[in-house]
């Protein structure tokens, strides 16, 4: 295969505080290929919004990039000047935020906001931009955009502001976008909409996608791979479908039976008991193993890594280790 | 028919959301009202799980607030076990209010950071006067318990604990003055899934251990479809429809029901192709006229957009709608 | 009470001492030096009648010979040696401020407290109730807020003079003072609270206690009141040293407190009438000290201000 569109490699993003030095993410690798969409869960606290902000070079301080590389198509981007990364963001790397108001100026026109966005990346003309910026708000699926263009972002209901955001995200032609929730602070009925929107575009432009969501069914309906974030570290990546129907990390098994689905019928869902530990109380040794069912003593000590499963899947935990079967004879 | 422990008919409540008087003189405007509810019945049942789902402004909170006495209704009458909930009347009210509780959305806000979480969770219990002195302490040793959390917990503060762990000390000062009734308020919508389930499973165990009834508000309908009996959709204030949850699921009688099972997300990859939904919510302020779903509506005819449609009886419960052909519920007046 | 509530912890000292606002304290050096100066200067206000030299106010000690001697310089009548010199009545001027800061921090601590009170008293009603009484007492404020305080205080002084018999009015003067200036600084209190009382109402712990029935008076006092304090001490402490300030200029401009009880504004007000005669000292030494006190007090405000703001941290 051709070498990836990003490259992530042993990412570690650390927040010193006075309390000593906490480790957000803890040697976090994955690739994104070219066109695809790679949804990215976790509960809150796991890192997956950091991971996110790690990319894109937006990390709040005191929050560093402790160690690992990033790697845009061959590219290293974790260590460029400022200035160099303001040009990969928004050029190279597109992102959708949580909350379309903020992500949007309330003191300029979309069509201002759009057109900049265009000719800071593109070297075309005001009317050249302007067509282009008309014609994304279209794709988007706002109703009458060349007229609709020249009105602010408050004119614009929720679901419709993040129709523009995506415009936005889009309008340099960015190779990847980073979609950070893009559909939590929207209704049920609009997140639909606009998760469609999303993938249909990006699908078109051959742009790829992060999409960071604690979401499952999002995933489920838009992801070609997913990245499972626990504690900050990777506990299992693969193809959504093998890591929807037959989760392999017992913390992803719990995950998944923890969901209440339309269909099902159990009385009472599976649960996974206590919560995620706290980044300055991480335990050793495998960072699940206290809520684990199926702990054992190695567990207690040394931390897995991603082992190779085949079928483009890895999962961080020693039950799947080559060599256990030969232990346990 | 089992016993119906809460009812409700005709409830209504309007917001004021005019400008200030000067404002409205110099711009001559008009006053501005906002119906969040609009003109709800339902019923619920001794031991049974009653949801409202709707998604932002269908009202379901504002019901909610209404129901425990934190919001006045403009219109309309609450009956609880049969006795009309008069807030205004504090004596005749203090009895009644021991029986119901509520939970609430954000376990963060619901518990005051500077109590200490025995204080919390004794405080209904001195405020009624249930018990006094050291009998006080055990119990909340007992209810913490109860939730899965130690009694030793009573010393520590809010702000040391987890927002599953939180959410367990609000439903343990839910429970200690011994309700009957419990409202809950979008209990685990700040939640992350896997902590959700451990929430809920405890809300259904004490249901169980105690014949709780409860009123489940909640805009996720995997949600409610695993914890309630019954389940009333809301749609801009009003009641589209409301029927037995199994039904509901099966087979939607209301088009916005419909459309809102489509929008779920199919975590079962089942390849069930959703129809995409078309629109977004109407301003609450100018609701469009006749039925409110009307503009949305891929049935849409030329009655929906004049007249309101009443309630009628369907094979799970009743909905509303045009469409519909069944017994209207209130004889034409 | 129950078995449940706070007992001691035997571990306080060492969680206060961990705490994020002592880690900020031990980690600033202003607020350190700060904090010193001013705990110097309220100790030795406090101990004045043990820690002074001499009784500035007892007539029977006092010679007049000992008249305007210089710091450190003997005396040249008298040959007594004082070390900030004295006034034209042979007063040690360092007693004498020690004597005035005493007057002038009881007055800013009594006007600080009385425009507390009277301020987070509206301000939670005003915040809880909302309607009309939020408009009323509200709109009461932004008429105060046009005034000045200073021709405020003036002005409520000048009509509690007006129905104070002669006899009492040395002895109430201290007391209408302090009146004067916490009335005319109620209003900062109360609005502060107002908004914070309007954000605490509306979070669920409150609706909690209301959909038990709890009575408005008791969540004002047990639940919003303890949330809405950490603002509130911070204009505290800050409307301290501005207490300070506002009692100095009221002495200073002859209306504050009798000249038998001089405060450090009133020792200016008498050292100033010196100062193109050579006596310099007698306005120096009042002087710096109210400027030593007012700033550090105002220093600590502003540390307090930032490390209770998580947003600058």
């Amino acid at each position: 295969m051709a070498t990836p569109l990003l490259s992530v490699r042993d990412l570690v993003v650390e927040f010193p505080t006075r309390r000593g030095t906490l480790r957000a993410l803890d040697h976090v690798s994955f690739d994104i290929a070219e066109g695809e969409v790679l949804g990215m869960v976790g509960e809150s606290g796991a890192g997956k919004s950091l991971t996110g902000a790690a990319i894109i070079g937006l990390l709040e301080p005191p929050g560093r990039i402790a160690g690992g590389e990033i790697w845009l198509r061959g590219e290293r981007i974790d260590n460029l000047p400022p200035e160099k990364m303001r040009r990969v963001r928004g050029r190279r790397i597109g992102m959708v935020f949580q909350d379309p108001l903020t992500s949007l100026n309330p003191l300029y026109t979309v069509a201002q906001q759009l057109i900049e966005t265009i000719r800071t990346h593109v070297d075309v003309s005001e009317k050249e931009a302007r067509k282009r910026a008309v014609g994304l708000l279209d794709r988007v699926g706002i109703p009458a955009a060349a007229r609709r263009i020249d009105d602010y972002p408050h004119h614009f209901s929720g679901g419709m502001r993040q129709r523009v955001v995506i415009a936005l995200a889009l309008a340099a032609e960015p190779e990847l976008v980073i979609a950070d929730e893009p559909t939590t602070a929207l209704d049920v009925s609009v997140q639909a909409q606009i998760i469609d929107v999303l993938k249909e575009i990006c699908a078109e432009r051959g742009a790829s996608v992060m999409l960071i969501t604690h979401d499952m069914g999002v995933i489920a309906e838009t992801a070609d791979r997913v990245a499972v974030l626990y504690a900050g570290r990777m506990a299992e990546i693969g193809p959504v479908r093998d890591v929807i129907q037959a989760a392999e990390h017992p913390y992803t098994v719990g995950l998944m039976g923890s969901i209440p689905t339309l269909t099902q019928t159990a009385d009472r869902l599976t649960q996974i008991p206590g919560a995620m530990p706290r980044l300055n109380a991480i335990p050793q040794g495998c960072a699940f193993n206290p809520r684990c069912k199926e702990v054992f003593n190695r567990c207690l000590v040394e931390r897995p890594e991603l082992i190779a499963r085949g079928g483009k899947r890895h999962v961080a935990c020693w039950l799947y280790e080559p060599m256990k079967e030969a232990f346990d004879v | 028919m089992s016993d119906v422990l809460l009812s409700v008919e005709g409830l209504t409540r309007r917001f004021d959301v005019s400008k200030p008087f000067l404002n409205r003189v110099f711009e001559r405007e008009e006053r501005q009202f906002l119906t969040a509810a609009a003109d709800v019945d339902f019923e619920i049942r001794k031991g049974e799980t009653f949801a409202l789902v709707g998604e932002s402004g269908s009202g379901k909170s504002t019901i909610a607030k209404m129901i425990v006495g934190l919001l006045e209704p403009s219109e309309g009458e609450i009956r609880f076990d049969g006795k009309v909930m008069d807030f205004a009347s504090g004596a005749a009210m203090r009895a009644l209010r021991r029986r119901f509780q509520m939970i609430f959305q954000d376990p963060f806000a619901s518990l005051n950071p500077r109590w200490r979480v025995g204080d919390i969770i004794a405080e209904p219990i001195r405020t009624f006067g249930l018990m006094r002195g050291a009998a006080i302490g055990r119990e909340v040793g007992r209810l913490l318990d109860l939730v899965g959390l130690s009694a030793s917990d009573a010393e520590k503060f809010p702000h040391e604990f987890s927002g599953g762990q939180r959410q367990r000390i609000a439903i343990a000062r839910a429970l200690s003055s011994r309700p009957e009734f419990i409202v809950c308020d979008e209990p685990t919508s700040a939640l992350d899934v896997s902590v959700q389930a451990q929430i809920l499973n405890l809300m259904r165990d004490l249901q169980d251990e105690f014949g709780l009834t409860y009123l489940l508000i909640s805009h996720d309908l995997s949600v409610v479809r695993h914890m309630s009996n019954r389940i009333g959709v809301l749609y801009l204030g009003r009641l589209v429809e409301v029927a037995e949850a199994k039904k509901l699921f099966l087979d939607p009688q209301h088009p916005y029901t419909r459309m809102l099972l489509d929008a779920v997300p199919d975590l079962a990859l089942s390849g069930r192709r959703r129809v995409p939904v078309e629109g977004e919510i109407p301003n609450p302020i100018n609701p469009p006229p006749g039925c409110a779903f009307h503009p949305r509506c891929p049935h849409v005819m030329d009655v929906c957009r004049r007249t309101i449609p009443d309630p009628r009886e369907t094979d799970s419960g009743t909905a509303a709608c045009h469409l519909l052909t069944g017994q209207p519920v209130k004889a034409a007046v | 009470m129950s078995d449940i509530t706070p007992k001691p912890d035997p571990n306080a000292f060492a969680r206060a001492w961990d705490s994020d606002i002592a880690w900020s304290f031990r980690h600033s050096p202003l607020a350190i030096f700060a904090a010193l100066t001013s705990l110097i200067i309220i100790f030795a206000a406090i101990f004045a009648p043990w820690l002074a030299p001499h009784d500035p106010f007892n007539p029977a000690s006092l010679n007049l010979m000992d008249g305007f001697t210089p710091p450190m310089e003997p005396n040249q009548f008298t040959g007594n040696v004082y070390w900030l010199g004295t006034d034209n009545q042979g007063r040690d001027v360092f007693s004498t401020i020690l004597y005035g800061a005493r007057i002038s921090l009881f007055v800013g601590f009594m006007a600080v407290l009385f425009a507390m009170v009277l301020g987070i008293t509206l301000g939670l009603i005003a915040g809880y109730r909302g309607g009309w009484v939020d408009s009323v007492l509200m709109r009461v404020a932004d008429v105060q807020l046009t005034f000045p305080s200073i021709l405020l205080a003036l002005l409520i002084f000048g009509v509690a003079r007006g129905f104070i018999p002669p006899a009492y009015r040395e002895a109430m003067a201290i007391w209408v003072l302090i009146v004067a200036i916490g009335l005319s600084d109620w209003v900062q209190y109360a609005r502060v609270v107002r908004g914070a009382t309007m954000v605490e109402k509306s979070k669920e712990y409150v609706q909690a206690a209301r959909v038990i029935g709890a009575h408005p008076v008791k969540i004002l006092i047990r639940h919003i009141l303890p949330n809405v304090m950490g603002p509130v001490l911070v204009i505290a402490t800050i409307g301290l040293a501005l207490a300070i300030i506002a009692e100095a200029t009221l002495s200073f401009l002859g209306v504050g407190v009798p000249p038998t009880q001089p405060s450090l504004g009133t020792l200016i007000r008498i050292g100033q009438g010196f100062l193109f005669s050579g006596e310099w000292w007698i306005l120096l030494f009042p002087a710096i000290t109210l400027l030593a006190l007012a700033l550090s007090v105002n220093l600590l405000g502003d540390w307090l201000r930032d490390a209770l703001n998580p947003r600058l941290r």
